[in-house]
């Protein structure tokens, strides 16, 4: 294992993060402080917002970060650096929200500003490299991802955060936020759903009748160019005579706006990577292993779920994984027709120039989408091991 | 008893398989042997239903295969493939006993008769049993291949082309290992090549086939002796067909009664053996011995020569 190559060797993306959070914390404003959600902000730099002694301390911890990521190779090391200077960078704003707000005030927001955006963004990746220059076995990268959200609840619940913008958002929407949270989720899952439910028969189809495939893959593929927004406007027309001409599928909640067209749409686009993933993975699919299931006597629904589906799985769930993500993210635009999630905050932020409100609802949508990604990624990993 | 009557295969105007009528007697080993095209696997996939016959039809002891869903059909019949087709996600002890859970045995039973087909291939179930297909080697896995199509004790065992993929030393033990399988459990074997030699050393008797046709089924040494079209002829081979017709013969077969002095050969082995072996050591006289060293007779060189012609 190679240890300190410092001075001789410095590590270039180290470098690269060090001069980047370094010159951050030095030019631009640690948190932006306002006298209501609305107004333009006051930027104060670390030393500005915290006691001389405290953001003296917090400076020499991230020096340390850095002085690490520059010199030392070993991954375990750089990960305990990372980790200790995004603990430092979270504590320090939220000392700063403490400090700078007035007691029993609740009027005065204390922002994030770009330099803890920056920080933020360079001891992430700082961990995410050591965490790949480590590489963990699934299991190890799923409990990376619960120790994460432990730590990251346990925070939130004790109020850490409490006089920050963000938590000041929170704190007026909880009720909604919940309703909302749960609206996203079961939009990009009901959505992923159906897809997998009309993709898999789909792609099953197209493997067995390549003359169907191009067909199949050819309009799933168009589907996949026309915009978000523009396909909510083609599907609002159909849905909305749908309603009107059967009132009983009206009340079921079917109607231009609202849900079912935001559904309809994520489906249709998760369609391609499902039903694409479906062909490739039955076409990897040993010939000779089916050719002998046949043989052994296996009835065709058997050699489909025994051996086909279960050789293809991994390959289809690496769709599946792609459209969770993908359907995670863009579910954040239904909220702009009505189909309500957490991009109901984003919209109302934009609306309303509060940018507070806006990451109320991306924070937790990034959040998402990337446990979905680690999640699901573990999951493939461990399906694809036993066959060579 | 397997009995092909007049079986055909179409495929729109193209006939691949064309009304081919030939009885494989139990407890034998009956080989198909042909060029790439002639029909030979298709023929022996009209015997599982894996390809439905055209016409004609297929009796297995006596009992008409047509009658049967194909898939009950197919858990009678064992089947083994060039290249295995093993199950790369199921471990060599479930790709074993796949037939026998189709057939819903208890697990004790299960258990049993894969421990048991383990041993009868010389891989130790202890450590075999729970590794995955691509953890064997190319013999292993082609052991594994068959020992899966035995597993449910089937009366017939189906081979298409089973060791194609090997290369020339692990074959030869493949095919000795299958012999002495055969004798074992005295399935009934149909084996499809398009190696002759294999053809020889397996098969009771041997079809060949050409073009969708069946030329001839006989005994090797007849397909030697008496070839029936100048096709098949060249299939066997005319230049050394005195040296394959040698190596059909064992020493024990035709050792003459009575003791001569001379190196000692087993009983079990060919007269082309036995002749190279006099060749070699200069000597005009061979002992044949039984195994276990009694003497059983004698061999000249000219005794052996007079069984090199028809």
């Amino acid at each position: 294992m190679k240890r300190t190559s410092w001075p001789g060797r410095a590590d270039p993306l180290g470098v690269l993060l060090s001069v980047a959070g370094g010159a951050a914390l030095a030019l631009l404003p640690f948190v932006v402080f306002k006298t209501n959600r609305i107004v333009p902000g006051d930027p104060r730099g670390l030393f500005e917002a915290l006691p001389a002694a405290t953001a003296a301390t917090c400076t020499v911890l991230l020096a340390l970060s850095a002085l690490v990521a520059v010199s030392i190779a070993d991954a375990k090391q750089r990960l305990s650096a990372a980790l200790v200077g995004l603990t430092v960078v979270a504590l320090a704003a939220a000392a700063a929200g403490n400090a700078l707000t007035p007691p029993g005030n609740h009027v005065v927001r204390v922002a994030p500003g770009a330099a803890f955006w920056v920080l933020l963004v360079c001891l992430g990746l700082m961990a995410t490299d050591a965490i790949t220059r480590m590489r963990p076995g699934p299991g190890l990268r799923v409990l990376f991802l619960g120790l994460f959200f432990a730590i990251a609840g346990a925070a939130l619940a004790h109020g850490t955060f409490d006089h920050l913008s963000v938590m000041r958002e929170y704190a007026v929407n909880a009720s909604r936020f919940a309703h909302e949270a749960r609206r996203h989720v079961w939009l990009a899952f009901g959505s992923l759903l159906a897809a997998v439910a009309v993709g898999v028969p789909l792609g099953i189809v197209g493997h067995r009748a390549p003359r169907l495939r191009g067909a199949i893959l050819g309009t799933l593929n168009l589907i996949q160019t026309i915009p978000a927004i523009a396909l909510f406007g083609i599907l609002m027309a159909p849905l909305g005579a749908l309603a009107a001409a059967l009132p009983w599928v009206g009340e079921l909640g079917i109607r231009g706006i609202g849900a079912a067209p935001a559904v309809v749409a994520l489906f249709l686009y998760s369609l391609l990577p499902i039903v694409a993933n479906t062909v490739a993975g039955l076409t990897r699919v040993s010939r000779a292993a089916v050719e002998a299931a046949r043989g052994m006597g296996m009835t065709d629904w058997q050699v489909l779920t025994g051996v086909e589906l279960a050789l293809a799985m991994p390959v289809i769930l690496t769709g599946i994984r792609v459209v969770l993500v993908q359907n995670i993210g863009m579910v954040t635009v239904a909220a702009l027709i009505g189909g309500g999630g957490l991009g109901t905050f984003v919209f109302q932020g934009i609306g309303q120039t509060a940018i507070d409100l806006v990451l109320l609802g991306a924070i937790p949508i990034v959040a998402l989408a990337f446990s979905a990604a680690v999640l699901l990624d573990a999951l493939v990993e461990v399906m694809d091991r036993g066959p060579a | 008893m397997i009995r092909l009557e007049n079986l055909s295969k179409q495929y729109g105007a193209s006939t691949v398989v064309e009304r081919v009528s030939l009885t494989v007697e139990r407890n034998s080993i009956t080989v198909i042997v042909g060029t790439s095209g002639s029909g030979k696997s298709t023929l022996l996939r009209m015997i599982n239903r894996l390809v439905e016959p055209s016409s004609g039809r297929v009796l297995l002891d006596g009992a008409d295969t047509a009658a049967e869903p194909p898939h009950l059909l197919r858990r009678r019949i064992g089947y083994a493939i060039q290249g295995h087709g093993l199950f790369p996600h199921r471990t060599v002890a479930e790709n074993i006993a796949t037939v026998p859970r189709l057939l819903k045995w208890t697990e004790a039973r299960i258990r049993a008769r894969v421990d048991e087909l383990l041993s009868v291939f010389q891989l130790d179930p202890a450590s075999y049993a729970h590794v995955f297909p691509h953890q064997l080697s190319g013999g292993q896995q082609q052991r594994v291949g068959v020992a899966r199509a035995l597993a449910a004790e089937p009366a017939v065992l189906l081979m298409d082309e089973p060791f194609g993929a090997l290369d020339p030393i692990i074959r030869a033990k493949a095919q000795e290992d299958l012999l002495d399988i055969q004798r074992r459990f005295g399935t009934t074997i149909v084996l499809v090549t398009h190696d002759m030699d294999e053809a020889f050393r397996l098969g009771n008797r041997v079809a060949v086939m050409s073009g969708g046709r069946l030329l001839q089924y006989d005994r090797p040494a007849a397909l030697l002796t008496h070839p029936a079209d100048p096709f098949v002829a060249r299939m066997t081979g005319v230049s050394d067909r005195a040296m394959k017709l040698l190596s059909l013969t064992t020493a024990g077969e035709v050792a003459l009664p009575g003791s001569c002095q001379g190196p000692a050969v087993a009983a079990s082995v060919s007269l082309r053996e036995v002749l190279s072996e006099l060749l070699w050591s200069g000597a005009a006289v061979a002992t044949v011995v039984e195994a276990d060293g009694t003497p059983r007779g004698y061999l000249t060189v000219a005794a052996i020569l007079a069984h090199a012609r028809p």
